[in-house]
């Protein structure tokens, strides 16, 4: 049930993006993690794909560090900016990974961070605008190391 | 205190976007390990950075235990005015480090 109302979501957005050529991948299958943090952080909102760019290595030889580069699609003047940044990590034993408040004076909604990544999994971003409209973004990563592996010993 | 570096410009031209790059020594432990007995090794983050331009906060980051030992944090700020940034990192038990730097701002050309 969850998962329809996102299929219609991502439908209805993909519709609005079709004119776009390069396309980030977008929030297609969103896994029960994910859906618990975006019911926690924005029940109402709707979350839109499309506008955050993730750069993100496909394949990681080691999931304690991967370094990860975000942008946003925005003008950042004082009435049309990137006020937040928030990466979900679905396959991560917390898939909190960080969260970013920016603000016009940012001047550019880029961020660059490392991050730990458990599994294989698709990397999820959150951007929340000015105006209040949310979107997002995602990225597919595999790592050969996983982070948390060395809890075991 | 923690040892922090900071990559910053200390002059720029008004208007100007500058990269701002932050590292600190931080072991970022995420309550999810075990040590070779067997017992869980405790929690140990940092769990919110702050940039503040002249007192006023630019840039925040609320950090969760997935992110990396000595946390790596890259932004972009506008110059405005001649002053100061504040970097400040609190750690889980509000443990502060701060660090500070001057900027010259000149007037756009």
């Amino acid at each position: 049930m969850i998962r329809t109302i996102n299929r219609r979501n991502w439908l209805a957005g993909a519709g609005t993006l079709a004119t776009l050529t390069v396309q980030p991948r977008l929030l297609a299958a969103v896994s029960e993690p994910v859906q618990s943090v975006l019911k926690r952080d924005f029940p109402t909102a709707e979350i839109q794909p499309g506008r955050v760019n993730i750069e993100l290595p496909a394949l990681a030889e080691n999931g304690n560090s991967v370094r990860m580069k975000i942008s946003v699609d925005s003008p950042m003047t004082p009435t049309d900016y990137v006020s937040f940044i928030q990466i979900i990590a679905q396959a991560n034993p917390l898939p909190d990974v960080a969260r970013f408040d920016l603000s016009h004076a940012n001047g550019l909604a880029e961020v660059e961070t490392r991050i730990r990544v458990s599994a294989e999994q698709d990397i999820v971003v959150v951007a929340g605008l000015s105006d209040g409209s949310l979107w997002s973004g995602s990225a597919h990563i595999v790592v050969t190391v996983a982070a948390c592996l060395d809890a075991l010993y | 205190m923690l040892k922090a570096r900071i990559s910053v410009p200390a002059r720029a031209r008004q208007g100007e976007i500058m990269a701002v790059k932050t590292l600190i020594s931080h072991p970022m432990e995420t309550g999810f390990r075990r040590n070779s007995l067997g017992q869980a090794i405790p929690r140990d983050i940092l769990t919110r950075f702050e940039c503040r331009y002249n007192e006023k906060p630019v840039f925040t980051a609320t950090l969760h235990p997935a992110v990396a030992a000595n946390p790596f944090i890259a932004f972009h700020v506008r110059a405005q005015d001649s002053g100061k940034l504040e970097f400040i990192w609190t750690d889980q038990d509000d443990q502060v480090t701060r660090v500070t730097r001057e900027l010259t701002v000149d007037p756009a050309a």
